[in-house]
């Protein structure tokens, strides 16, 4: 195996790691701040954080990505290819994230929250210490689903032009014509990312588990 | 339940706070909406000719041609993945050790594998070693391969969530293992199912748009075609969108709609 082939899919999965953690971060905010919007008291605030996830979590990625790597120039946006995709997966992926906060804040029983307010601890009081302690547990393996998803998802950039592993694994495959290393190396490499933030997300998970 | 279990029902400061709120993100929400709308019209993409070719029946049969291509992609992955995927997770629960280790193997290796490497297995791979399949299949055989790993594990999790006493009970009525399977435990798991698997098709159909890749004249790449032949990239793009929000809101009101029947 020429010693290229390893060069090549070693930068190409520095871009997928790169992105991974860009992507990642930028969901994990966004989606923080669509969660607020939607279970605020704000009728407007409610509805808009509403669409953007029905909009967002309908929308294939690759839909999203065609249209904002080759639509958005025409109206005059036109950004470096690696920002904008990543800046694709970090909105796609904020809508699922939110779905998950979301869900993670549903876990905590109603009745945790009226004892909190007749103790008479104040709004942020309550979120501070009896809310948010109780739903990141349940959030951690949904949030360990959702980097799976992306870090699997990054490959789709490869289809608009950003050689990440998946694309690099194309390009050594035409370029030195053995298509079965290549494919088998990256497979491997992206088992080997999946099952490591599997094992990751269950340790969070046990580590932060409340014992009976 | 919805999500107003934060809040007491508000008071009269609380209202006030809450239509200043109201008012606020309005404006912002509007300002949003007036920056984009001037950046499209500031580059003409809001000119009635970027639009007008929507409204031609030639433009629209060939879009809704493209939904019916990604709805038969859908329909025939569905189909093959949908059987395959409760095999796979009958192989994981059945007895024989090597079996489960298989069926694990599988399961572990394909949910791995993002589905953009297996189509380029099957599009530059696979034609070196003598397989060439014809577009439609280089399409269909990676989702299916990918989707019934998932699939297999919504089973699995029904058919380990249903209570025991359900197959305790059927064993304690002679059944055999399989019988139980059969008469008891899988139309029960099934049932619960039903959200949960729609969901995964809305994933499934997702997928499908990786024929822009493999030059399958699905939806995204019908849109493609469309957009570079009339120099409409954006509007396009945004009407494909669309279509799919349609398309999915539609699939899971379906679901919504059969799991409430299953409840009255």
């Amino acid at each position: 195996m020429p010693t290229g082939v390893l060069d090549q899919l070693g930068r190409g999965l520095l871009l997928t790691v790169e992105m991974t953690a860009l992507a990642f971060a930028g969901a994990l905010v966004l989606g923080v701040l669509l969660a607020v919007c939607r279970i605020s008291p704000v009728p407007p605030l409610r509805l808009a954080g509403a669409a953007y996830v029905t909009a967002f979590r309908n929308i294939p990625l690759l839909v999203l990505l065609v249209l904002f790597v080759f639509g958005l120039p025409e109206v005059g946006l036109l950004y470096p290819l690696f920002a904008t995709v990543a800046l694709t997966m970090a909105l796609y992926w904020a809508a699922f994230v939110c779905e998950v906060v979301r869900s993670g804040v549903r876990t905590v029983p109603r009745g945790q929250i009226e004892a909190a307010r007749a103790l008479g601890l104040t709004f942020t009081q309550c979120l501070r210490h009896v809310v948010i302690p109780q739903s990141l547990r349940s959030m951690v393996q949904p949030l360990g689903n959702v980097f799976i998803g992306l870090t699997l998802g990054t490959s789709l950039a490869a289809a608009v032009g950003v050689p990440e592993l998946t694309g690099q694994a194309q390009l050594v495959t035409l370029k030195y014509d053995n298509p079965l290393t290549s494919f088998a190396l990256t497979t491997v490499v992206y088992v080997a990312i999946t099952l490591t933030s599997g094992v990751i997300a269950g340790r969070i998970e046990r580590k932060v588990a409340i014992k009976r | 339940m919805n999500d107003d279990q934060l809040f007491d029902a508000p008071g009269p400061r609380a209202r006030r706070r809450i239509r200043i709120a109201t008012a606020a993100s309005l404006l912002v929400l509007a300002g949003l909406l007036a920056l984009a709308l001037r950046q499209f019209a500031a580059h003409g993409q809001l000119a009635a000719a970027q639009w007008q070719m929507f409204t031609q029946w030639a433009i629209i049969r060939f879009l809704l041609d493209g939904v019916g291509q990604t709805l038969l992609v859908t329909a025939v992955a569905a189909g093959l993945a949908l059987p395959l995927g409760a095999l796979i997770a009958l192989v994981r629960l059945s007895r024989s050790r090597w079996a489960r280790a298989l069926a694990r193997g599988y399961v572990e290796l394909f949910r791995a594998v993002p589905l953009l490497l297996l189509l380029y297995i099957f599009l530059f791979g696979l034609p070196r070693a003598g397989l060439t399949f014809p577009v439609f299949w280089q399409l269909v055989i990676p989702i299916v391969l990918g989707n019934a790993a998932a699939l297999s594990e919504i089973f699995r999790a029904g058919v380990l969530a249903l209570d025991r006493g359900q197959s305790e009970a059927a064993y304690s009525l002679g059944m055999t293992y399989w019988q139980a399977m059969t008469w008891v435990v899988i139309p029960q798991a099934v049932r619960r199912l039903v959200p949960t698997l729609v969901s995964q098709l809305v994933r499934l159909l997702k997928d499908s748009t990786l024929g822009y890749v493999v030059s399958y004249l699905e939806l995204l790449h019908k849109a493609q075609v469309l957009g570079e032949y009339y120099h409409s990239v954006l509007p396009t793009y945004l009407v494909a969108a669309a279509c799919f929000v349609l398309i999915n809101t539609a699939l899971s009101a379906l679901a919504t709609w059969l799991e409430r029947r299953r409840c009255t």
